[in-house]
């Protein structure tokens, strides 16, 4: 079973238990919708911006282990980022999921999210992983439409 | 046996006379080890494993017989032919259809509903019109009918279920009146298991002279299908779900409804005459069979149809509802664990949520123990939200399926609930 565990290390169980920013924020200049059809997963996130930083974002929703613990550890590592920085974490954070990291390039940028690096020998739950990134990536660009993963 | 009275039983020994050690060995897939652990698979609903008999018919057709049908004076294109054709007649008498050309082949249960919502539908539904179907469908018979409502104008009405997942029979009554055009209803609930009162739902159908098509994509596999006597109008079923390939299915309908339907697609086959003036349709059942047909997928299914014939649909349903009273009552015992789905009247599927743990993540760790079963929403995002939930883990039996394969879902579980401790 050493591959669950790769999947399913002790912080994303921790932080699929008891998500970070957590909340709705009313008043946020960005939000986003995110969907997974494959598995019935729905978030919500949400940005408010400070001049060219991401002040605050958090999430509602359900969803699965993987993608809830996703979605916490990824408001974690936004706040206070810069579009472009935010950006830039989700490129690398996509690489590492899907099994494309250049050797280890990406991993001081992706600090903690490198526990999510066991997600590339479980292709189907890509998705699940992705999911919050691809809303909070639509949410950033102001699209309208919900974000789905299919 | 009428689907009313028949319920979940205490299924004695010497009831059935399967020999399931025996069935198990007609499908090889079922030697396959998945991460190092013997397959269990129990997502029938989704799609049956294949015994070698339907395998070896389709190879050997693409070896010995290929030729296209109903065109061909040479030898090999009537051979197809016949086989086809022999496949047609192999369905008629497995759901007691009274006439061969009300057999007509489709891709699956979906066409043949889409089929029917775009023909029957396109010509005899119109504005202010209402088509009834239930809460417990799968999307595939709420879709068609929303495309055609919205086109015409016509409204989609849909009759509730209770908490248990079973139809409120009343309430059904009462959304049928003078307005429905047709009643779309599925004989049994792939995402609940529950058997729906099928037979008392045609008469409420027929009393307001409202014809009744019945998705039977899961009720074929698993209990006798007699179209005659439910009277039903229309019924439909996919051959992948009953060990045949996928891409093949059935539509029957009642003659006389079938003669007065428009053709759902026009080509080849489905014509007696062409010119540009006029082109006069084919008889039935080619009217709706336009271009070259799923050949081998036809009898490949036929050969599906025989093997279930051979083994006997009763035995098949009996040793079903021994299993799926096996594992709700060992699944029941599962602290944490919920059914979703307690019908009185259930086939073959059990579906559940266990609390704090996603169906995703049950469905990821049942897999690395050669468990396979479906999570999701199995295509029905209305139940779900009936029940207030976004997905469940649903576990569904075939004929090839043991106590001990319930058993390894078990101790699966109990791993899934370790990691999530």
């Amino acid at each position: 079973m050493s591959d669950l565990r790769d999947l399913y290390q002790d912080v994303i169980l921790e932080h699929s238990k008891t998500p970070r920013n957590f909340r709705v924020q009313p008043s946020a200049d960005h939000k986003a919708e995110g969907f997974n059809p494959l598995c019935g997963d729905r978030f919500t996130v949400y940005v408010t911006m400070d001049g060219g930083a991401i002040k605050d974002v958090s999430f509602q929703g359900s969803g699965c282990a993987i993608s809830k613990a996703s979605a916490s550890m990824m408001t974690q590592s936004v706040k206070g980022k810069t579009m472009a920085e935010a950006e830039k974490i989700f490129k690398r954070f996509h690489e590492m999921v899907t099994g494309h990291a250049e050797s280890n390039t990406g991993e001081s940028e992706l600090g903690k999210l490198t526990v999510f690096s066991g997600v590339s020998e479980f292709p189907v739950r890509v998705k699940c992983a992705t999911l919050a990134w691809h809303t909070l990536h639509a949410a950033l660009e102001g699209k309208q439409d919900p974000v789905s993963t299919e | 046996m009428t689907t009313a009275t028949r319920g979940l039983h205490v299924v004695k020994p010497g009831d059935h006379a399967l020999d399931v050690a025996r069935v198990r060995a007609d499908f090889p897939i079922l030697a396959t080890e998945i991460h190092g652990k013997p397959l269990v698979y129990l997502d029938n609903a989704a799609t049956s494993q294949k015994p070698q008999a339907v395998i070896d018919t389709i190879m050997r057709y693409y070896q010995d017989t290929n030729a296209n049908v109903h065109r061909g004076v040479h030898y090999l294109s009537e051979t197809a032919t016949e086989d086809y054709e022999a496949s047609r007649r192999t369905a008629q008498q497995f759901i007691n259809a009274p006439h061969l050309h009300e057999i007509i082949f489709v891709r699956g249960t979906t066409e043949g509903i889409n089929l029917v919502a775009q023909t029957f539908g396109r010509t005899r539904v119109g504005a202010g019109d209402e088509i009834l179907i239930t809460a417990m469908e799968h999307h595939s018979n709420i879709v068609p009918w929303q495309i055609l409502c919205d086109e015409k104008g016509a409204k989609l009405r849909v009759a509730p279920i209770n908490d248990n997942g079973e139809l409120l029979l009343d309430e059904f009554a009462k959304l049928l009146g003078p307005k429905t055009k047709l009643a779309a209803v599925t004989h049994v609930s792939n995402a609940l298991g529950t058997v729906n009162p099928l037979q008392r739902m045609v008469e409420l159908g027929h009393a307001h002279n409202v014809p009744v098509l019945v998705d039977g994509a899961q009720a074929v596999p698993h209990l006798k299908v007699d179209v005659q006597a439910l009277d039903c109008d229309f019924y439909t079923f996919s051959g992948h779900k009953v060990y045949g390939p996928t891409g093949i299915g059935v539509l029957y309908g009642k003659t006389a409804l079938l003669e007065s339907m428009p053709p759902y697609q026009g080509g080849g086959d489905m014509i007696s005459s062409v010119t540009f003036d006029k082109t006069t349709y084919n008889k039935l059942p080619y009217k709706f069979e336009a271009g070259t047909p799923d050949i081998a997928g036809a009898i490949g299914m036929g050969a599906a149809l025989k093997y279930v014939n051979g083994l006997g649909i009763d035995k098949i349903g009996a040793h079903e509802h021994d299993l799926l009273e096996y594992a709700t009552q060992t699944l029941s015992a599962v602290p944490g664990l919920r059914l979703i789905g307690t019908a009185r009247d259930k086939a073959a599927v059990v579906s559940f949520v266990i609390e704090g743990v996603h169906p995703h993540d049950i469905g990821t760790i049942l897999d690395q123990q050669g468990i396979a079963i479906r999570t999701g929403h199995h295509c029905s995002q209305p139940i779900m939200d009936r029940f207030g939930i976004p997905a469940t883990a649903r576990a569904s039996f075939a004929v090839y399926n043991t106590r001990a394969e319930i058993d390894a879902l078990v101790q699966g579980i109990e791993k899934v609930k370790e990691v999530f401790a």
